[in-house]
């Protein structure tokens, strides 16, 4: 038995791991071995239905990025989140050899994302909680380079 | 020279884009109908199929009551920025086959004022997309032209001059929503939105509506002595391995986008090169897909366009005018309208009828390119 997560997820089948170390969960194909995030129970590529869960890389290169600066309408954004908006970036991140995700990055200053930096995944608040996670992405430190 | 299974474009109508309080788009639809049958000299009662419809703005098939009801099939179409071209799609395939003489199509559309807020769940997405604050198409457009410009060497001031032709263009253009020229300097120095791209650079949601008049093989000639042949339109919908908007991941594996698929089919199925198009109205919800689009369609290679745009060569007087009338940015989107209104534009340039903004080179062939969520796009070939 897994232990019981202190918070909750914006999407329970979206991130796995702990809090200290989730993990974004895809699915990979059994038949052409194509990554998607999130599962899904069919390949988009060569639409084989033989499709396994997969826990993806945590670690990737920023693909492309920009700030959102202004706040999304609510719904499908949180009333809150408009409440207390601040810009923030947003992002593609390559997972190497399985797939680029989109994803918000902790960094929200452009002088400070340059396409290629590394990244790793991590758990921020969703807009307007206290208590709901979303994941993202925040530059990584160059440790393992 | 005609032949009996050519398709033409015999009326064009146009309401005008922008804000119209008071006036439904359902209403604004059927002032444009009327406009083209005008403009193809027919009564209602002469049109044998019709299609068309908004993305938010009602069923076009209940212009009727308005139209007049003479029974005519009227299909409505409901399917995003490609509603237009979908609709053409139909009538087009309707003329083709020899089902209809004559036909015409609709769009139209009326948004609230700021972004598009659409649901995940109506695109396939859990609703955490849009609590996380990824449901943006501005974040899609910014992120696509971030890493083009990266990979292509293509500058914001390029993204800027494709602003400052749109607004130039928009004033003169009677039908457009912004009609104030603005420079280069001020589209560069508007407020950031989605970086690299700022305020103007963006088109807005808008209200507006166009309809056609299409005929085929012998009605071509008998009713008007200007027609404009639509020789092609194709639509596509995305392949794996192509960025497109709304997408929470996306291959590593690339493939050619929408735009790409439709612009090759549309070429090939009109027996036209793109170095043979003399005009092109293509999809510029923003600056950068201007860009991006001019070298997807065919029309120039990747990485050409920074010396192209910088050396005129797609304003009104230049090589290859694109988005004569203003495009999205000057005319603004009303989804259901976009498609038709580049088509409409081609028509009248192709006429010789343009007004102010009339190109002045001889021009023959024509080309509409149209793009949207969640990787949709229609593409037509006109000549004359």
């Amino acid at each position: 038995m897994t232990e019981a997560p202190p918070f909750q997820l914006v999407d329970p089948g979206l991130i796995g791991g702990t809090e200290r170390e989730p993990r974004l969960i895809g699915s990979a194909c059994q038949r052409c071995g194509t990554v998607t995030f999130p599962r899904q129970a069919s390949c988009p590529r060569c639409t084989s239905e033989d499709v396994h869960t997969r826990e993806l890389a945590t670690r990737g290169a920023l693909w492309t990025w920009t700030i959102q600066r202004f706040a999304p309408k609510a719904p499908p954004y949180p009333e809150a989140g408009v409440e207390e908006f601040e810009p923030y970036g947003v992002g593609y991140i390559e997972l190497p050899g399985e797939v680029r995700v989109e994803a918000r990055l902790t960094e929200s200053d452009p002088e400070r994302l340059r396409i290629g930096m590394a990244m790793e995944l991590t758990l921020i608040p969703v807009p307007g909680s206290s208590e709901r996670l979303t994941f993202a992405f925040r530059p990584a430190e160059e440790e393992d380079e | 020279m005609s032949g009996s299974d050519d398709v033409a474009v015999v009326g064009a109508g146009i309401h005008q884009f922008g804000r119209h309080d008071g006036v439904s788009g359902l209403q604004m639809g059927a002032i444009a109908a009327r406009r083209a049958l005008a403009n193809a000299g027919i009564a209602w009662q002469d049109v044998d199929f019709a299609a068309g419809g908004s993305d938010a703005a009602g069923n076009a098939d209940t212009s009727v009551s308005v139209l007049g009801l003479t029974g005519v099939p009227f299909i409505n179409v409901k399917n995003g920025c490609a509603t237009g071209g979908s609709a053409l799609t139909t009538a087009h395939a309707m003329l083709v086959s020899g089902a209809a003489e004559v036909a015409l199509v609709v769009g139209f559309d009326k948004h609230p004022r700021g972004a598009f807020n659409p649901l995940p769940e109506e695109w396939g997405i859990g609703s955490w997309y849009g609590e996380t604050g990824l449901m943006l198409t501005t974040q899609f457009f910014a992120m696509k032209i971030q890493r083009y410009m990266a990979e292509y060497s293509i500058s914001t001031s390029t993204l800027a001059k494709v602003a400052a032709k749109a607004f130039s263009n928009g004033s003169r253009n009677p039908n457009a929503w912004r009609r104030t020229p603005l420079s280069e300097a001020e589209i560069l120095s508007s407020k950031m939105v989605n970086d690299p791209l700022t305020q103007y650079m963006f088109c807005s949601p808008g209200e507006g509506a166009v309809a056609l008049v299409l005929a085929r093989g012998d009605r071509i000639k008998a009713l008007t002595r200007s027609p404009v042949y639509l020789r092609s339109v194709a639509f596509r919908t995305r392949r794996f391995g192509s960025f497109e908007v709304f997408s929470p991941s996306i291959p590593i594996e690339s493939a050619p986008s929408a735009t790409t698929e439709a612009a090759a089919a549309a070429f090939e199925e009109a027996g036209v090169s793109p170095a043979d198009v003399d005009i092109a109205q293509l999809q510029d919800t923003e600056s950068g897909a201007e860009v991006m689009h001019l070298a997807e369609t065919g029309l120039c290679e990747h990485g050409e366009q920074e010396a192209l745009i910088e050396g005129g060569d797609t304003e009104l007087d230049g090589r290859l005018p694109v988005n004569t009338d203003g495009g999205c940015l000057a005319c603004g989107e009303p989804i259901g309208a976009s498609g038709l209104r580049q088509v409409h534009e081609i028509v009248l340039q192709l006429r010789g009828e343009a007004g102010d903004r009339q190109v002045l080179k001889p021009c023959r062939v024509g080309f509409t390119q149209v793009y949207g969520a969640p990787g949709v796009s229609a593409c037509t070939v006109l000549t004359v």
